[in-house]
């Protein structure tokens, strides 16, 4: 690990980022047709926030913003799914140096790369990671928990796709220069 | 009042008065050893604990019903479903099978009535001292107390800045979902589900981008008052140990060393009665 | 004696990297220890940038190329760090809640000690001193969303004075404060700057407001160029601020529409004290201009609220309120922060519900429409048009609204053809959105709810921080939609000027209702609600008061005048 020290930018980025996170978990869900089971969108705005700023931020943004929306929400983190939270971040985050966001126009294959990364990413947190921890710490029996799990990675990689893409093209189009325009 | 989104209520209690550090640092450990110990015995002795510490505090009902609702629900749900699901593991983790009624597939054994009840003591256990910690302690010193403990100060004030920043992202987050709802945008269970999905990430785009611009105000504001200047900083909240602080962190402490005395003397994390 | 210079410019040029052009333009210039300065200029004059020069922000944290030499108390800015030369230049920002990183006023005004290992003894103490100094002690334990805008920009202040840097910096400190709040925010620097004889910048748009105090010179910059360095009365002679998309005080428009030579004024640069031979009588002629009569209700008016009643976490914001709105009224609705403006547009929107009352449109209850349904009839404009802009393109923004109603694609085209004609961007429709400036992006978001065909407009502070020439823009859009398209508007505003310039009436606002509807000279004469809708009399009321003259019937006159000559 290098100890490089977060810059004064990642360090608001991530209070930001954590305060958007906790509000979208906590109040905007998407309802998708299957009982008992919504759209979390706070995973597309963790992928948007991680490809921007990078692993660190992604990290911390998804642990921080979790853990309280768990504190506020039932007294205590569930922290196994707390962690891999983060750890989807951080994931996320690796992809910053590949789609370059800031320098406008984000290619089709650095979006269509962007899916499949994410959802690769979403099946190991959340079909291996996050279940087997809770079988490990919390002793959880295994097919209710991988079950739980896959579910979540459906419903975690279609947010982090959907709105992940979304956000991210419309950013990148807001870096755009102004030289090339012709009014008409 | 610093109003705050965990309830801090400010009262005077001798717990109140604890720094939040040492609060902090009993909260994690304490959560820590329940997490790992599933011996019922300790972990009942750990919830009526901290059932007496939440009484001290004097928190009252109103601040805690929504919470405690949800959790209670949460539990529940939770105890049920393990039930549905794996009605035999009880009998797996204990290795012996004690029967209480047949009922083909969700025939229910002690094993299994064991296993849930450690499960549920678990999923309650933490949480008094959970809620105690959070509104006993003044949200303003996390970030010191974050610190304190050997968290670097950068990744501290991020903390502190979400807290700061939560009520105007907030605020920002209603105008701006209801102007576009005035476009046309819903937020309801019509449409189909990707154009809901869709919908609402319009929604989202104004919150976000707008966001975005403010990271780089804010942080300019940061530099130009020297934030990251020195390997470390001061805190103006930052408060010094009282001997209730170290009282407090001593009896972690005993806590923890009661936990690993009843897993030696189980041989493992289990607490098993059937053997 | 002369004092030494604190900053200065040898032939500085700075060009962004994002920018094909150089941003400044060889800048001169040499500010001395303790003087006061007013950095003036429209927007993208370069002024800010000159500001982020000076406290390093540029070229520390924004990249570009800086040629030239910059010496900050003697020291060249490249030999220091941002730290360094924070401790020589305290700034601050123009947007005081972004600045408050605190969670407490105690904890911010520390911010800065924290940073430089400050022990907590030492700063308690300083904090207190320094709260005390600035009337904010009592706010210690306050949390920023409790707080007013001019109680944040204190803090503010509080937090960079307790570095004792030598320079203050001032980046637009009116921009986001109330009238009442702007003039003592003004004082409160002068205050300052008498005692500590520090020295003092001020980047500011609005100069009628900051000369209210004095200051030792005026650099007017334009197009990244100093196009001169003036003591104020000489540039108010020069007669030039027009020019260069800036406001004249408004008492000297006054004067010079009444004909008066203001070559020759004596003090010209304050209302209270401004005089020479021949000024009177012309104000005396002036002072018989005839006065509209009181505002009349309509038999059949467009909005009509009746007996209204709202509160919000147990505060009464609203007990019995009535208003009827014309049809063809541009209704200006002003009074403190926090009165509950915002709130009574958010009520007519439909965005929150009132416990008890009626508002009907054109005499249809509007309880339990929509917000989505009453947005075909009313339109809500936020103030920061990119807090509502979701589309890349520009005409599927304005296409939005009728593509989420389900209009045909044909008519959705012509449509969106006609609407942007009406707000001139249509010669833009290909753009995107990013590419817009921000005067245009207003009238985009505009754009995209008069697609919708609204007989109601409410803007939230369509000019908040624009200067004259913007504004002007912006504002005369608005008058064109109103006369041409007969489209009602109502906005919340601070500002004085638009008030009277543009509002038919105004509506001022104070504890649990309205205080006084009329039209809006009337209310400026009334000294009693200026006083408690924190609300600013102009300097027309100043020169006014100072001969008995009336106020009310001097702006009439000037807005005569002036709309005589936008005429011909």
């Amino acid at each position: 690990m290098n100890k490089k020290k977060l810059s004064v930018q990642s360090v608001v980025a991530i209070g930001i980022g954590t305060a958007i996170l906790f509000l979208l978990k906590r109040w905007v869900s998407i309802p998708i047709g299957i009982p008992n089971t919504n759209l979390d969108t706070s995973y597309g705005f963790l992928g948007f926030i991680a490809v921007l700023f990078g692993p660190a931020v992604g990290f911390c943004v998804g642990f921080l913003g979790h853990s309280i929306n768990d504190f506020t929400q039932f007294g205590t983190p569930w922290w196994t799914w707390v962690f891999t939270t983060g750890l989807v971040g951080m994931a996320m985050g690796f992809l910053k140096k590949y789609i370059q966001p800031d320098e406008g126009k984000i290619s089709t294959r650095k979006l269509v790369f962007y899916n499949i990364y994410q959802v690769i990413i979403n099946i190991i947190a959340w079909v291996l990671i996050a279940p087997t921890g809770d079988v490990l710490i919390y002793s959880e029996p295994a097919n209710k928990v991988y079950l739980q799990g896959i579910v979540s990675a459906f419903t975690n990689s279609l947010s982090t796709g959907v709105i992940g893409t979304i956000l991210l093209v419309i950013y990148a189009s807001t870096k755009v220069q102004k030289g090339s325009l012709k009014k008409e | 009042m610093n109003n705050s989104i965990f309830g801090y209520d400010g009262n005077d209690t001798w717990i109140h008065k604890l720094t939040g550090t040492s609060k902090l640092i009993f909260f994690i450990l304490v959560s820590i050893i329940s997490m790992i110990s599933y011996d019922v015995r300790f972990t009942l002795l750990v919830l009526v604990l901290s059932a007496f510490i939440f009484q001290q505090s004097k928190i009252k009902w109103q601040q805690i019903k929504l919470v405690v609702k949800l959790i209670v629900i949460f539990a529940i749900l939770n105890l049920i479903t393990v039930y549905i699901f794996s009605p035999g593991h009880g009998s797996y983790l204990y290795g012996t099978r004690h029967v209480i009624f047949n009922f083909g597939y969700l025939t229910m054994t002690q094993e299994q009535l064991f296993y849930e009840l450690n499960l549920a003591i678990k999923y309650l256990v933490t949480v008094p001292i959970s809620l105690v910690f959070l509104i006993t302690t003044n949200p303003s010193e996390f970030s010191a107390s974050l610190n304190q403990i050997g968290v670097p100060y950068r990744f501290s004030y991020a903390v502190s800045l979400a807290l700061r920043y939560i009520p105007d992202v907030q605020q920002d987050f209603q105008s701006i979902s209801l102007a576009q709802q005035a476009r046309g945008y819903e937020i309801s269970k019509k449409g189909k589900v990707m154009d809901r999905i869709k919908g609402t990430s319009q929604i989202l785009v104004p919150l976000i981008l707008s966001s975005l611009d403010k990271i780089q105000v804010i942080s300019q504001a940061m530099e130009l008052r020297r934030f990251g200047k020195n390997k470390s900083r001061t805190w103006y909240m930052h408060r010094k140990f009282s001997k209730n602080d170290y009282l407090t962190l001593l009896f972690a402490m005993l806590i923890i060393l009661i936990g690993i005395l009843f897993i030696k003397i189980d041989g493992s994390r289990f607490f098993n009665p059937f053997k | 004696m002369e004092n030494k210079s604190i900053i200065e410019f040898r032939n500085v040029t700075f060009q962004y990297n994002s920018q094909l052009e150089p941003t400044l333009k060889n800048i001169n210039l040499n500010i001395k220890s303790g003087e006061k300065v007013l950095i003036v200029g429209s927007s993208g004059s370069g002024k800010s940038t000159l500001g982020n020069l000076i406290n390093g922000i540029i070229p520390r944290n924004v990249k570009g190329s800086l040629q030239g030499d910059i010496l900050i108390d003697g020291k060249n800015i490249q030999s220091m760090s941002l730290f360094d030369l924070s401790l020589k230049v305290g700034t601050l920002l123009q947007n005081s809640n972004d600045q408050f990183v605190g969670l407490t006023v105690a904890e911010d005004i520390a911010f800065g000690m924290e940073n430089d290992c400050v022990n907590n003894a030492e700063m308690k103490t300083k904090v207190n001193q320094w709260a005390d100094y600035l009337d904010i002690k009592n706010l210690l334990q306050q949390a920023p969303n409790q707080l007013s805008g001019g109680q944040k920009q204190r803090t503010g202040l509080a937090g960079i004075m307790v570095d004792e840097a030598p320079i203050l910096l001032l980046d637009e400190p009116l921009a986001a404060l109330d009238p009442a709040a702007g003039f003592s925010s003004i004082k409160l620097v002068d205050d300052i700057h008498q005692k500590l004889h520090n020295t003092v910048l001020i980047i500011e748009h609005r100069i009628e407001e900051v000369l209210n105090q004095s200051v030792d010179k005026v650099i007017l910059m334009n197009d990244g160029e100093i196009v001169g360095i003036f003591k104020p009365d000489n540039l108010l002679k020069e007669n030039i601020l027009q020019k260069y998309g800036l406001r004249n005080p408004l008492y000297l428009d006054l004067l010079k529409s009444a004909g008066v030579d203001i070559q020759k004024l004596e003090h010209i640069a304050s209302a209270s004290l401004v005089n020479g031979n021949g000024m009177l009588p012309k104000l005396q002629l002036a002072n018989q201009q005839r006065i509209p009569n009181a505002i009349k209700n309509d038999q059949n008016p467009i909005l009509k609220i009746q007996h209204l009643n709202f509160s919000y976490n147990q505060k009464t914001i609203f007990k019995n309120l009535n208003l009827s709105v014309n049809h063809g009224d541009m209704l200006a609705l002003v009074g403190k922060n926090g009165v509950g403006k915002s709130t009574l547009s958010k009520l007519i929107a439909g965005f929150i519900k009132p416990h008890s009352g009626s508002i009907c449109l054109n005499g249809d209850s509007l309880d339990g429409v929509t917000i989505k349904e009453r947005a075909d009839k009313i339109g809500y404009i936020m103030q920061d048009p990119d807090k509502m802009i979701s589309k890349v393109m520009i005409k599927d923004e304005i296409a939005l609204g009728l593509q989420l109603r389900g209009f045909d694609a044909d008519y959705i085209d012509q449509k969106v053809t006609e609407v942007l004609k009406v707000c001139h961007l249509y010669e833009f429709r290909n753009w995107p959105i990013s590419a817009l400036s921000y005067g245009q992006k207003k009238r985009l978001t505009i754009a995209s709810i008069l697609v919708l065909d609204p007989q109601l407009l409410i803007l939230d502070e369509p000019t908040a921080g624009q200067d004259y020439y913007h504004y002007t823009e912006i504002m005369q859009f608005l008058q064109d939609l109103n006369q041409k398209h007969h489209i009602t508007m109502i906005f919340v505003t601070h500002d004085m000027y638009l008030m009277t310039e543009y509002a038919n009436r105004a509506v001022v606002l104070g504890n649990y209702g309205i205080l006084k509807d009329d039209y809006p000279e009337a209310i400026l004469d009334d000294d009693e609600v200026v006083l408690a809708a924190h609300l600013k009399s102009t300097s027309i009321s100043t020169l006014a008061r100072r001969f008995n003259l009336s106020a009310d019937r001097l702006t009439h006159y000037l807005i005569s005048k002036e709309s005589n000559n936008k005429h011909e």
